[in-house]
């Protein structure tokens, strides 16, 4: 199993880190991922993230839903047991949109949530790995990953002149829980420049 | 940064307005000349349908500016301080359009031809149980009455809300306590329009105005389905008016995020309203009783159904397949082309809401109406246009302007 070496700092300020975030991507550390207890507006920006493709998930499993109401209804009501109902046509569009509504956004809603489940690698009784347990609570922590060409001491440094208080060195390794440490995640564009 | 704040009216600008009025007032003219003069009743009907349904549309739309800015108020937003003289500037054409709508509500209940509103014919009425049963609430009396404290309380609350709004253009607030207070103040005029609003747009005038030219029938969920119409278009036009500024170098603070949020009210209203011509739509068709069902005859299925299916897809297919992604939404050029499709889409929504009535054998030739339309159109320009170069462009001592310049989504 790959083990991987990470250098991590705490930050108690949102004023500190989104400094400290444009100055390690300038000096051109690599971000593993800054965990925080709550959404922080701005920091997927800072941090370059990439937007997220889960909207387009979303449309995906609504067509699906909206495909298969309007396909199993019209199988049923105008092939398989036509029934009359107060004279109206097999084929009757306008009563079936509810339901075609409804499957469609049951469809996206529940599917959206297991695809996010699934990206962000979250299940009943599976274990995650924490750097600090405090980023549940009441701090922001910084993960660089370390490379062949990283520094320690001066990664150490260079962080903690950045603000971050409980710089530490901690070795990760993959372990039971779904591949989370060996996986080299691509989530920055290939860009050098800040954003803003 | 140094802020554009004073527009000054191109002189294309000013050129374009002027055409298109006078393109309405030719159409005008013409079909006064070809229908209205005429002694049939029908043919005159054509004419005063024409300019009733152009009225009505166009008075609804600058007044849902006045309603945006009455409810983005109310809710305490922040965001739209950056363009709100825009929208301020657009119902600044309430007054005038209201004139010109009432007075032609007024000339068609007393004129005199009970083609478009068979209610107002007394000699029928006598006859006719159905409207008989409704004559204490339909009749020229109250209709007179509610048309004009309907145009009346606008005019009056776009005259407020302008004045309170301009006041602090040369006198920036000296505290915090001042502007709760003015916030207060706001809030206040704000809230008696959205009850009038409540009065008016969402039940009783489009009653009156729209769905008593079919006056046999009625629907609940009509002044709903006119309101959720008339507010797309109006943050269409909203729309058209900021990307127009923001082409020609103002509203510097005005950026994608408020273009973002101005194409989320659009996509999220115009499903809104599509939801409503749906639950309007399926009940009737669904309990299938006839004296409902004659409404949607001549529309979903008679002579009008192309316009009535054309209009849903412009209203609703559209929007919702463009404006989907985010992308589209900041993207001035998809957001400026379905905003002045939405603004066509809901025009052609009021032609077969007003014309299936005095016009059920045939469906009248629309060019004369765009026409009016486009007069109309040609008018909203002109008035906005000289109150946007009348006071500055941005509220610039509005307590909420910094939310404004830092928001984004």
């Amino acid at each position: 199993m790959a083990v991987k070496k990470f250098v991590t700092g705490s930050f108690e300020e949102e004023s500190v880190l989104f400094p400290a975030v444009k100055q390690v991507r300038k000096n051109g550390y690599k971000i593993h991922d800054i965990f925080t207890p709550f959404p922080i507006h701005g920091l997927d920006k800072a941090m370059g993230l990439r937007d997220t493709s889960l909207h387009v998930a979303g449309f995906i499993y609504g067509i699906t839903g909206t495909a298969t109401a309007l396909g199993f209804i019209t199988w049923a009501l105008t092939y398989d047991w036509p029934i009359n109902f107060g004279g109206k046509p097999f084929f009757s569009l306008a009563a079936w949109i509810p339901i075609t509504f409804e499957l469609t956004v049951l469809f996206s809603s529940v599917g959206m949530v297991w695809t996010f489940c699934w990206l962000c690698q979250l299940a009943p009784f599976v274990k995650k790995d924490h750097f600090n347990l405090r980023s549940t609570d009441d701090l922001f922590v910084m993960a660089l990953e370390c490379t062949e060409k990283t520094n320690e001491t001066e990664t150490i440094s260079f962080l903690q002149g950045l603000g971050a208080k409980d710089v530490q060195v901690q070795y990760k390794e993959t372990k039971w829980w779904w591949g989370r440490y060996d996986k080299d995640k691509k989530i920055f564009e290939p860009k050098s420049e800040i954003a803003y | 940064m140094e802020l554009k704040e004073q527009f000054i009216v191109p002189q294309r600008y000013k050129t374009i307005s002027r055409i298109l009025m006078a393109i309405g007032i030719v159409t005008v003219i013409a079909l006064y000349i070809t229908h209205g003069a005429k002694s049939d009743p029908k043919e005159q009907a054509r004419f005063w349908g024409s300019l009733l349904l152009n009225s009505v549309y166009f008075l609804l739309l600058v007044n849902a500016a006045l309603f945006f800015i009455c409810a983005t108020t109310l809710s305490w937003g922040g965001w739209q301080m950056s363009f709100r003289r825009v929208s301020e500037a657009i119902a600044t054409c309430v007054p005038v359009i209201g004139i010109i709508c009432g007075v032609i509500l007024l000339a068609i209940v007393f004129g005199g031809n009970h083609e478009i509103y068979h209610w107002s014919d007394a000699e029928k009425v006598k006859t006719d149980a159905k409207i008989l049963f409704k004559a204490g609430f339909l009749n020229k009396g109250f209709f007179t009455f509610w048309t004009i404290f309907t145009i009346a309380s606008w005019s009056l609350l776009e005259w407020k809300l302008r004045k309170l709004s301009k006041s602090l253009d040369n006198k920036p607030l000296e505290n915090v306590e001042e502007g709760k207070k003015y916030i207060w103040k706001n809030t206040v005029w704000s809230g008696i329009y959205v009850v009038v609003f409540a009065l008016t747009v969402m039940s009783v005038t489009p009653w009156l105005w729209l769905m008593s030219i079919d006056a046999h029938w009625f629907s609940t969920m009509y002044s709903w389905y006119t309101f959720g119409s008339t507010f797309v278009a109006g943050i269409a036009l909203i729309t058209v008016f900021v990307v127009f500024l923001k082409n020609n170098n103002y509203l510097e603070l005005v950026n994608q995020e408020h273009l973002h949020d101005l194409g989320k009210f659009i996509f999220a209203f115009s499903i809104f309203w599509a939801y409503l011509w749906f639950d309007q739509f399926m009940l009737i068709w669904y309990s299938n009783i006839p004296e409902e069902t004659t409404y949607f005859k001549p529309r979903s299925s008679g002579i009008y159904s192309g316009i009535f299916w054309l209009m849903l897809i412009i209203n609703f297919v559209g929007p919702i397949l463009i404006l989907m992604s985010r992308g589209a939404k900041r993207n001035y050029a998809t957001i400026t082309f379905v905003s002045i499709s939405l603004l066509f889409g809901h025009w052609l929504n009021f032609f077969q809401m007003v014309f299936p009535g005095p016009s059920p054998d045939q469906v009248p030739v629309m060019l004369y109406d765009l026409g009016v339309g486009l007069g109309f159109a040609g008018l909203i320009m002109l008035i906005t246009g000289k109150s946007l170069s009348k006071a500055p462009l941005l509220a610039k001592n509005h307590p909420f302007i910094k939310e404004s310049i830092i928001h984004h989504t």
